[in-house]
């Protein structure tokens, strides 16, 4: 039975939202011309590659639906009150292997000793084995040998379905070329054309290679360990990754139909109008960011605690959470963005295109949006692109506080919060920290190396230098 | 000059207005006092009279905006309003939720936090500009291409892992200074070492990034080609003409945060212990203490306005074309 989650239905919304502007922009050769710029850029295509790759995860982790019980034939359907998403389906093996506590990754027995009853009745302290991991094994002192023929079968398949892409690729380049394959390859492999396709699928072959390696031997052992209640940390730090993108994206969400309509009118308008709206957004900035979203998390945490009959289940309630934080986060960052277009739109208004649309008697909404509004949209862009990244690590920071999403949502702030505790520890428990290290700086990197490509093909002054 | 300053205090009186609203808003009428006496007591089954107490020890048990039982400047003089938001006009915090006098506590707790900020700040300003320098001479080489790729990969990282790992790596492996505390007088700086750098090296990527984009831009302008022309070596271009004209824009810009340093930073005085403004905050918002974030967002929020008022000044400072009456 699905469940629709606001946030799910939201990041479909924006998904279609982005399509429609692919197509919009396909079809319009201004707007086509800078993109083609940032697809010839290879460092830009490899980060896109990366970031579609989180969104895929992402996107998977959208569709939420409580799993149907198991019974008899004859009753009629039940429905469990656990609510999963499709990636949970595919991780079922790690969700569902939980060990005691924490082990250390491709362990095959637990982090610290305890005392263990042998056979014959005599106690000893040792290092338990792990119920899960490894437990395939006769011979755990074999485990090396086994993990590497494990990642061998598993970057073999991924090799498969990377050679699969490639045929994909090839093909439908040919096609659209109307050049026999092998010409194809050849222009691929010498790097004739405009996109660098060499880039693209190399990047995702190593990608798919050890992804598929990691997650073939997941489901043998735990790959990044597991944390101090016995989960799994790689499958922690995959289900972070949708929180990750929606705090990057609906915030943007969120923010952008108030920066576009109260910038454009400010700067158009002028007068009253401006003063008001310079106010606002002035008031706004004046309030610390922190302290903000401090505040408004106090007051829904108390909104919550006193209502909270309205919040069926805990998925509900963290969903809630998240949502008003990107909602906080919006109101807090639209001040930005409407800044710049507002004096965006104060150049505009007096651009002979907009005096001759006024002289013909067209309507103040009607030039807004026809002659002014796409005359922003390159600024638009570019700091939707360069807001994401900040969004995705200040999250990590809000967990420190205890404002940002819901303890018991997987968020990378989340984990860096509880491993931070366990670093007193001796040996150290390093890998909750290391995987979310890796998945952030893995969002975050191409993200900014993309809003950088970005910015440089839509951004007028530097492309004049070019 | 002094015209146009008065003007801007008079124009700061609106926003901060605003700003006061907002908290009171925010922390009064969204969630009414009884809902947060009910969640600081805890359980759901508090008896009204424990939230009466509670309200009453605060102060909260007055009418919001409006008291109709006073009589002539009462009514409005005896009401959470004017008790707990007008007050912060005349920097008059109250006392907090737990009874100490947050006046008080800002004022001993500003120290601490000013010894961190500031040689952050001075120290990151010298180093991000001699990195920024160094990339504009080799601009278009490998060295700046690398740099700049480095740049960005170091502010790709979150600053909590520069924390984490500045205090594991100097604090614990190297034991070189204690990883969190602090103490008065000149036994201050080994506690204060270690945040300053890890600040430091925190936003080395953005700061010289930015401000390698500002002396490149300067490199491009017309009195550069000249002194060039002139036969100046590049060397000397740099340090005479891009340096001194390329640090208007990042002195400007950093006098908008000169005030905002009373306020500390939020993780890093937490995370080492400094018992400043920053960690004062992080306190009240994990005892959910409601008296004393609503003043610590007033406080910052001044801080700022005043920020900006001193960039408008320092810019007629730095380029004297700028006419502001």
């Amino acid at each position: 039975m699905p469940v629709i989650f606001i946030t799910d239905a939201l990041i479909f919304f924006l998904l279609g939202m982005v399509a429609l502007f692919a197509w919009y922009a396909a079809s319009h050769e201004h707007l086509r011309a800078p993109w083609r710029q940032v697809a010839s850029n290879p460092l830009a295509m490899a980060a896109v590659v990366v970031l579609i790759f989180y969104i895929l995860i992402g996107l998977l982790d959208s569709v939420h639906f409580h799993p149907k019980l198991e019974q008899r034939a004859d009753q009629p359907d039940q429905y469990s009150t656990e609510v999963l998403s499709l990636l949970d389906l595919i991780t079922e093996k790690m969700r569902t292997r939980v060990e005691t506590s924490y082990s250390a990754p491709f362990a095959t027995h637990a982090f610290s000793r305890e005392m263990l009853v042998l056979e014959d009745g005599s106690e000893i302290r040792d290092y338990p084995k792990l119920e899960y991991a490894g437990s395939h094994l006769a011979d755990t002192d074999s485990a090396v040998i086994d993990i590497l023929v494990k990642a061998l079968a598993g970057a073999v398949s991924g090799l498969c379905i990377w050679l699969a892409l490639v045929a994909l690729v090839v093909f439908r380049l040919a096609r659209s070329r109307h050049l026999s394959v092998g010409l194809t390859i050849n222009s691929i492999i010498l790097r004739e054309g405009q996109v660098p396709w060499h880039i693209i699928l190399c990047t995702a072959g190593l990608l798919i290679i050890v992804m598929s390696s990691l997650f073939h031997l997941s489901s043998y052992y735990h790959v990044l360990g597991t944390d101090k209640v016995g989960q799994d940390v790689f499958y922690q730090a995959l289900k972070s990754v949708r929180t990750g993108l929606l705090i990057g994206t609906l915030t943007t969400l969120v923010m952008l139909p108030f920066a576009i309509a109260l910038g454009i009118m400010a700067g158009y308008f002028r007068g009253w109008v401006d003063d008001v709206i310079q106010y606002l957004y002035t008031t706004l900035n004046s309030i610390p960011g922190v302290l903000l979203i401090a505040a408004a998390i106090l007051m829904l945490e108390v909104y919550m605690t006193n209502n909270a009959e309205a919040f069926t289940s805990v998925e509900q309630r963290a969903d809630m959470r998240l949502l008003f934080l990107c909602m906080i986060l919006g109101i807090m960052s639209w001040t930005g963005l409407c800044r710049l277009l507002r004096g965006e739109a104060l150049k505009l208004r007096e651009i002979d295109y907009v005096y001759a649309a006024q002289a013909f008697g067209v309507g103040n909404t009607t030039i807004m949006l026809r002659h002014v509004l796409p005359n922003v949209m390159h600024i638009v862009m570019i700091s939707i692109v360069i807001d994401f990244s900040g969004l995705v690590l200040a999250e990590a920071v809000l967990a420190y506080i205890n404002i940002g999403v819901d303890p018991s949502m997987a968020s990378w702030g989340n984990m860096i919060n509880s491993a931070r505790l366990e670093l007193a520890r001796d040996p150290i428990v390093w890998w909750s920290l290391a995987a979310a290290f890796i998945f952030m700086l893995g969002l975050v990197l191409p993200a900014n190396l993309f809003a950088d490509a970005v910015r440089d093909a839509f951004d007028p002054r530097i492309r004049k230098q070019i | 000059m002094i015209n146009y300053i008065i003007r801007r205090i008079f124009y700061a009186l609106p926003i901060l207005i605003g700003v006061n609203l907002i908290t009171f808003f925010l922390f009064f009428i969204v969630n009414t006092p009884d809902d947060i006496a009910r969640m600081q007591l805890g359980q759901k089954r508090v008896t009204q009279e424990a939230i009466d107490k509670w309200k009453a020890d605060r102060g909260y048990n007055k009418p919001v905006l409006w008291n109709a039982n006073a009589d002539g400047m009462k009514r409005l003089t005896e009401t959470i309003f004017y008790s707990n938001s007008v007050k912060l006009f005349v920097f008059d915090f109250g006392q907090s939720d737990s009874g100490r006098d947050i006046g008080h506590d800002i004022s001993q707790r500003m120290w601490p936090s000013l010894a961190i900020t500031v040689p952050s700040l001075l120290l990151g300003l010298l180093a991000y500009i001699s990195f920024a320098l160094i990339l504009a001479f080799f601009r278009a080489t490998y060295i700046d291409v690398w740099g700049v790729i480095l740049c960005v990969i170091m502010m790709s990282i979150s600053s909590m892992f520069y924390i984490i790992g500045g205090q594991f790596l100097i604090g614990k492996y190297l034991h070189l200074v204690p990883i969190s505390g602090y103490d008065t007088g000149f036994e201050a700086i080994k506690f204060v070492a270690l945040p300053v750098m890890v600040g430091l090296v925190a936003s080395i990527g953005s700061s010289t990034r930015w401000y390698r984009t500002i002396f490149l831009e300067e490199m491009n302008k017309d009195y550069v080609r000249t002194a060039r022309a002139k036969g100046l070596s590049e060397k000397l271009v740099l340090y005479r003409h891009v340096l001194r004209n390329g640090l208007i824009p990042i002195l400007t810009g950093v006098v908008v945060i000169l005030p905002m340093l009373f306020i500390g930073s939020l993780i890093t005085e937490s995370f080492f212990a400094i018992p400043g403004l920053g960690s004062y905050t992080i306190d009240a918002i994990n005892r959910q203490d409601f008296a004393i974030v609503r003043s610590m967002v007033y406080l910052g929020s001044v801080l700022y306005i005043l920020g900006l008022l001193l960039t408008d000044i320092s810019y007629t400072i730095a380029d004297p074309r700028i006419r502001l009456d």
